[in-house]
């Protein structure tokens, strides 16, 4: 049972929010991995890191995380190793920019149709856009799955 | 019985009063009450606050210390009488040890930058200790690495206290010779024991700063009888505006020590072969100085000290005492610290709720609370954690406010169950 004072932050928590932040998915090592990238929000003390094991076709195969945030980052990052798997570099990244439209203003109207499933599947994270201080939250992996992609090794969302 | 004639008690605070005087507690958040409960990081500011910086532009403004007008002397003379609100607040022995600063930023890195380099050598070392604000970290890890001096740590207890037997031992060698440590932590609300800190350094050679930050705020500081030779705070937790802080260094430090920042008002005389400083403070106070926030500082120094530092330190100790009840009370919630002499700052973590969840979640309720590391990631390090949710409270706290944190903080836990 939900307590019901919170019930206007249901746009924000949406329950796959909450599923994915309780049981993050993929939320382990890959120690076959090909890249991997740490994030790091200093602001927030957010730490993930990013781990990719590419296919002979270069599309990424298969995609894991370890770390510790709240909620609205761990949903983020454990939806976005269920989305990236089968995509290219590029695929990948323009999912990533989409997400982070979305998150600052709420929608991805200019998104291009080759995001849009994907989009879809992110929607309840653009509830981070009316609260300016967790757009990062929804980022970091995302910015992580950037610099693993680039062979960075590392990035930061502040 | 006493002999002395028994002082009339003073009157607790009026709690209400006092927040007809903050028109920001009239306002509401996401449709509900505002309650601020993040003082600790910036307080609010009073009327009166409002009002001597308002007055000030509309009324008395121009710049000081160098206009022979009658504009100028009147600000002059506004601006500089922070300076001796701000000796009475301190207790020091002149109004030249005061020294105007943005910030107790700006006042460790002016302490590190001028004292640092002129009177340490590559070699001796600078004790602080594991509860420190990054503002008092960071100018000693750019003195150690420009300078060759040590950086040494003194550690926290399980308790969130300074571990002083450990402190002692560090100071055993006779290398330190500064020791800087917070009055406060801002993070567990522990006081440290600062008359203690100071006997032991000066024992073993070692000058003291304490950042008072959060301290002044709270009790009754007296520099002279603390014995420390810097002390520093900032206004804008003092109730006061923003880019103005305080920095207090014994008269024969702060005359024997070189300027910071080069450039008007600090200077004697100049010409293109040499200048010399002008006097203490205004060696260190080059350019124009925050005028109008100076004016602002007083005001808040003024305000608070009439309320009295006995009446501010029960009316908070209430406070504390009542939220380390109720929130200790709430299943799954743990509170970070539990040192025996403590003030108006709790920060606790939430089973299965991370704490930018947990500020989220009260936002929305109107609660104002701060979440991350506090500006001290070596501290929530120390107790193996992310992050915490912090809560802490000024003269304006209620208990009613106090409960419902509580009561919400409760609902946060069903939320994410």
């Amino acid at each position: 049972m939900v307590a019901t004072a919170f019930d206007e932050l249901r746009d924000l928590y949406q329950e796959v929010i909450l599923d994915h932040g309780r049981h993050p998915r993929n939320h382990r090592r890959l120690q076959d991995a090909d890249r991997s990238a740490k994030g790091d929000n200093p602001m927030c003390g957010d730490r993930v890191e990013v781990f990719l094991r590419l296919g002979p076709d270069e599309r990424i195969a298969e995609a894991t995380f370890e770390g510790r945030g709240c909620a609205i980052s761990l949903a983020s990052a454990s939806l976005m190793t269920e989305i990236v798997p089968g995509r290219t570099a590029a695929e990948a990244r323009a999912i990533g920019a989409a997400l982070r439209t979305l998150a600052r203003t709420g929608t991805c109207p200019a998104c291009a149709p080759a995001v849009a499933e994907a989009i879809e599947r992110l929607a309840p994270l653009g509830g981070v856009s009316e609260y300016p201080s967790r757009v990062k939250c929804a980022t970091l992996a995302w910015h992580a799955l950037d610099a693993a992609l680039s062979g960075e090794g590392r990035a930061t969302s502040e | 019985m006493s002999d002395a004639a028994p002082s009339a008690p003073r009157a607790g605070l009026d709690v209400m009063a006092i927040r007809r005087e903050f028109p920001i507690l009239a306002e509401t958040v996401r449709g509900k009450p505002l309650v601020f409960l993040d003082s600790a990081a910036s307080a609010q500011k009073p009327r009166a606050v409002i009002a001597a910086m308002a007055g000030a532009m509309e009324r008395q403004y121009a710049n000081v210390h160098r206009g022979l007008h009658w504009m100028s002397e009147r600000a002059t003379e506004a601006y500089e009488s922070a300076r001796d609100a701000a000796q009475a607040l301190l207790g020091a022995a002149s109004r030249d040890e005061i020294v105007f600063v943005r910030n107790t930023t700006e006042g460790i890195n002016l302490v590190a930058h001028s004292w640092g380099r002129a009177f340490l050598r590559p070699g001796d070392a600078v004790l602080i200790s594991a509860m420190e604000h990054h503002s008092n970290i960071v100018p000693w890890q750019m003195l150690r690495d420009q300078h060759g001096t040590e950086l040494r740590i003194a550690p926290v207890t399980e308790a969130g206290e300074l571990d002083m037997a450990a402190f002692e031992a560090l100071l055993a060698d006779g290398r330190v010779k500064l020791v800087a440590v917070t009055h406060m932590s801002n993070v567990l609300g522990t006081y440290t024991p600062a008359e203690r800190i100071v006997t032991l350094a000066h024992q073993a050679g070692a000058k003291v700063l304490l950042d008072g930050s959060q301290a002044v705020v709270h009790r009754k500081v007296d520099v002279q009888r603390l014995g420390c030779d810097f002390y520093v705070f900032t206004g804008h937790k003092l109730y006061g505006p923003t880019g103005i802080g305080v920095l207090w260094g014994r008269a024969e430090l702060l005359e024997a020590m070189p300027p910071f920042l080069g450039g008007g008002d600090m200077i004697s005389s100049v010409s293109f072969e040499r200048s010399t400083w002008a006097r203490v403070p205004h060696k260190f106070e080059a350019g124009t100085p925050a005028i109008i926030e100076g004016i602002g500082l007083k005001a808040a120094i003024d305000w608070t000290m009439a309320l009295g530092w006995e009446a501010i330190a029960a009316h908070e100790q209430a406070l504390t005492d009542h939220a380390l009840a109720r929130l200790s009370a709430i299943e799954g919630l743990s509170i970070l610290g539990r040192a025996q002499d403590r003030g108006g700052v709790v920060s606790f973590t939430l089973d299965g709720v991370h704490a930018h969840d947990v500020a989220t979640l009260l936002d929305r309720q109107g609660i104002a609370v701060r979440a991350g590391q506090h500006c001290a990631e070596p501290l929530i390090r120390r107790f193996g954690l992310d992050s915490t949710a912090r809560a802490s409270f000024a003269a304006y706290t209620t208990m009613a406010e106090i409960d419902f944190l509580a009561e919400q903080l409760a609902r946060v836990r069903a939320f994410f169950r």
